[in-house]
């Protein structure tokens, strides 16, 4: 099946430093993939390209096999939901959600409109404007502005980071069953490894411009290939030159076997987290572990001699 | 109150006494029945007098024309300009406008006069009301800019990139998007330059032909030969109807 | 977007060039020809017209025009600071109190120089009451001197001080005066040493904002001072309608251009802030 969006070799240079290096990857039709990285890494940038704001110094894109990346935003059927939802002050939501429309001719359009609002739940606020919506009414104008138009591939750039932090969690659903419902592909960029975890059939890891990996969310957290994807997707003990993860250790007060690693350590404290314990733990080395257990185990005392273990296959392992 | 803040108010009124007395005086005398300056009984006789006057009434049709046209034009040319400073600045041009809002009336007055005898050396044209016309649109440009991009730098860039993301191109996004956010700010300019061209007298006094004389030019000459009642009456008149743009103008830019 | 960002530009420029840029190349030019029989301009190119500018008659014009100019600059600054003070403290009312200073602004200049010939005039009404009431028995001759241009430049262009004189001490950081107090000074000594100093920049941009256009100005000294208060812009226009000297009144224009020029560089090296 061919992809319906491909970067092959993408770059952007610009006279300081090069925001994109090498970007390589392609999209299959309907899939939520999303861009994770931290602020810098070059996500955004490479979003852009694909919209068609910024061109790329050196690569291809291409959008269904046909290169796109010298054809002007409006020439392309792709549309981006923006992080600030860069709603029209001066138009109603049905205004702002019918733009793209308009300058299309086409016919159905109210038919079109009231769909895509009944999808994101706005039925009803067709005639407010855009200053008499709360942040998450907002943002869903902005999705179903762009979903009217059925573009191959929507765009979403950071668009849950201006929300209230309560209220990420369900809009993030809301925004997983309309992907999962319409059927489009989403490219969803974002810093917060959570979001692009729970959100994505695959994703992206970018640091300083490059591609550090790409794969499931299974696949990447569990086994990274690079040090900088391991900890950024999640807390890592790095142990004579192996990472292993505060949850996949445990704490015993004998050494252990049955072919499990094992290391002595003292406790020095324990951290009570609601729905987990945090053991700070020092090795014989002096460098720090920590090792998150149940609550409903054993309590560990600081100043405690114990053994931590695991299993080997549980250990992240780098060239 | 202490003491202080009360010193600052009673200043503040007298301050303000100070720039609004002499118009209201104007305007008061403007009703006296009497040409001297002694107060002899309500009349409207100047007023009367305005309107009976051909010269004032026909150099007051001159001006509101060209006020008209030069508007017009200069809104429409400031207004793009102002849109493509925005999106990347032009460092002569900026230059150039600033330079036209700092150099004196009399010298663009003298230096458009220079040009235009030049000029008629290879067209039979004359002075007229098109040279003043154009003369107008020459200083006012400047001020639309001005407020025109005071304006644009409070719209939001990425909604021009929205735009164009479902599917306008820049010269829809420009109609659709950013033109109807900075309209307010396009009329407030407009009336701007229309109280800027109308009661222009320096320039238009050199450009103007035989035929194309203004109000100012006519106030002019009658407040030099002495003191007229009938240029307090116009001048109520004038003060009334600036006010009132300027009001209105003053409400949209802030809307 | 390059394309159209071009046709959005080109007729402004052209209007620039062509009535603006042009007009003020041939000024320049005219400056270094001389003055034909008749008037206007002929050959030979020459400096003449430059070297007639170091004349005493014209220095003194030229004094004249810097000492009025600086004159109601000041007073412009004096009076315009207590008022922006006022306003800045005044609260809600702030818009409504700037509103009130730019209104007599914007109606019309000519009309408000001649109000002040019609208060100030042998006949006018400063004079007639002051004689109504015994307190003279023959009218002050108030219009047609130094001071009457300055009367008159002070009330067009005192707004012009206002208003940055007010934006400065809006954005003033009121714990500054509030640290000032604690640490012992006096309401006028934190007024002198704090506030005053702290708004520089608007008494800076307030002075350009006077001084350039009264340097230049040509009405207000026309109407309010006769033939006796002459300024260079009265010189310039003098020059290219009854002496029909065009090179010479060419060459005071460029001159003033060259001031003109000259302080704004002077500002702008020590601010970098632009209008445009």
């Amino acid at each position: 099946m061919e992809p319906v969006l491909e970067l092959r070799d993408v770059s952007k240079h610009y006279p300081s430093h090069h925001a994109v290096n090498g970007v390589s990857l392609h999209l299959a039709r309907g899939e939520f993939f999303s861009l994770l990285g931290p602020s810098g890494c070059g996500k955004t940038t490479t979003l852009r390209m694909v919209a068609g704001f910024e061109e790329p110094t050196s690569g291809e894109i291409l959008l269904n096999g046909s290169r796109i990346q010298h054809l002007k935003p409006y020439q392309r059927n792709v549309s981006t939901v923006f992080q600030n939802y860069a709603l029209f002050p001066h138009l109603t939501v049905r205004d702002n959600v019918e733009f793209g429309l308009r300058r299309r001719a086409g016919n159905h359009i109210d038919t079109r409109v009231r769909g895509v609002l009944d999808l994101v739940q706005l039925a009803g606020k067709e005639s407010r404007r855009p200053a008499q919506l709360s942040g998450g009414e907002r943002q869903r104008v902005a999705l179903a502005r762009s979903l009217v138009l059925e573009p191959d591939v929507l765009l979403l750039d950071e668009p849950l980071s201006a929300l209230d932090p309560n209220l990420r969690k369900q809009v993030r659903a809301e925004l997983k069953a309309i992907q999962r419902r319409v059927g489009i592909t989403f490219l969803f960029v974002t810093h917060d490894q959570e979001e692009a975890l729970s959100l994505s059939d695959r994703l992206g890891v970018m640091n300083q411009g490059r591609l550090e990996q790409v794969g499931t969310p299974e696949e990447i957290y569990l086994h990274p290939s690079t040090r900088f994807v391991a900890s950024f997707l999640g807390a890592v003990n790095w142990i004579g030159g192996v990472g292993v993860r505060p949850e996949a250790m445990r704490i015993a007060r004998e050494p252990s076997s049955n072919g499990h690693r094992s290391r002595p350590a003292t406790i020095v404290q324990s951290t009570f987290l609601g729905n987990c314990v945090h053991v700070d733990t020092r090795l014989s080395d002096g460098e720090p572990a920590v090792v998150e257990i149940s609550r409903l185990g054993e309590t560990f005392a600081p100043g405690e001699r114990v053994h931590l273990w695991w299993e080997p296959a549980d250990e992240l392992l780098f060239e | 109150m202490k003491p202080r803040t009360a010193g600052l108010a009673l200043y503040a009124a007298g301050a303000f006494l100070f720039l609004h007395l002499p118009l209201l005086i104007l305007s008061i005398f403007s009703f006296n029945a009497s040409r001297f300056t002694v107060w002899e009984g309500f009349s409207l006789r100047w007023y009367s007098a305005v309107l009976h006057d051909s010269q004032l009434t026909e150099s007051a049709v001159n001006s509101l024309i060209i006020a008209f046209v030069a508007t017009l034009v200069s809104t429409i040319l400031g207004t793009l300009c102002a849109y493509g400073l925005w999106k990347r600045n032009s460092r002569p041009l900026a230059g150039s406008l600033y330079l036209s809002l700092v150099t004196p009336e009399i010298v663009t007055g003298i230096s458009l006069l220079a040009f235009y005898q030049w000029i008629f050396r290879f067209l039979r044209v004359q002075l007229g009301m098109h040279t003043v016309i154009l003369a107008h649109v020459a200083f006012s440009i400047a001020y639309v800019v001005i407020v025109v991009i005071a304006r644009l730098r409070t719209v939001d860039g990425s909604l021009e990139e929205a735009a164009l993301d479902l599917g306008a191109n820049e010269w829809q996004a420009f109609r659709f998007v950013t033109l109807p956010a900075i309209l307010p700010g396009v009329i407030a300019a407009a009336l701007l330059a229309f109280t800027v061209s109308f009661d222009d007298y320096v320039i238009t006094s050199l450009v103007a032909g035989v035929d194309s004389e203004t109000l100012p030019m006519v106030i002019y000459a009658i407040a030099r030969r002495g003191v007229n009642p009938v240029v307090n009456a116009i001048s109520a008149l004038i003060v009334v109807g600036f006010g009132s743009l300027v009001l209105f103008s003053e409400r949209l830019r802030t809307t | 977007m390059n394309r159209l960002r071009a046709w959005f530009l080109a007729p402004t420029w052209t209007v620039v060039v062509v009535l603006f840029l042009a007009p003020l190349a041939i000024i320049l030019g005219y400056s270094f020809l001389t003055r034909g029989v008749y008037g206007g301009i002929t050959s030979p190119w020459t400096a003449e017209s430059y070297g007639r500018l170091v004349d005493p008659i014209y220095l003194a014009i030229l004094w004249r025009s810097f000492w009025i100019a600086g004159a109601s600059t000041a007073l412009c600054l004096i009076l315009g600071f207590p008022l922006a003070l006022f306003i800045s403290r005044a609260g809600p009312r702030k818009n409504f109190y700037l509103g009130l200073v730019m209104l007599p602004f914007w109606t019309s200049f000519l009309v408000r120089t001649y109000a002040w010939m019609f208060l100030l005039r042998d006949t006018g009404l400063l004079n007639t009451a002051l004689q109504k009431l015994g307190w003279i028995h023959a009218p002050l001759p108030l219009l047609y001197n130094d001071g009457a241009v300055i009367l008159g430049l002070v009330y067009g262009y005192l707004p012009f001080t206002v208003l940055p004189l007010y934006a400065t001490l809006e954005r003033l950081d009121r714990t500054l005066l509030e640290a000032a107090a604690d640490l012992g000074a006096k309401p006028w000594a934190t007024l002198a040493r704090v506030t005053i100093p702290l708004s520089a920049p608007g008494i800076r941009a307030g002075a350009i904002l006077v001084f350039i256009p009264c340097l230049g100005a040509y009405l207000t000294p026309d109407l309010l001072g006769g033939g006796k208060s002459v300024m260079i812009g009265n010189l310039i226009q003098n020059q290219f309608t009854t002496a029909r000297d065009w090179p010479f009144g060419a060459a005071v224009s460029l001159a003033l251009m060259a001031i003109v020029m000259l302080l704004l560089f002077a500002i702008a090296r020590g601010e970098g802030e632009s209008l445009l």
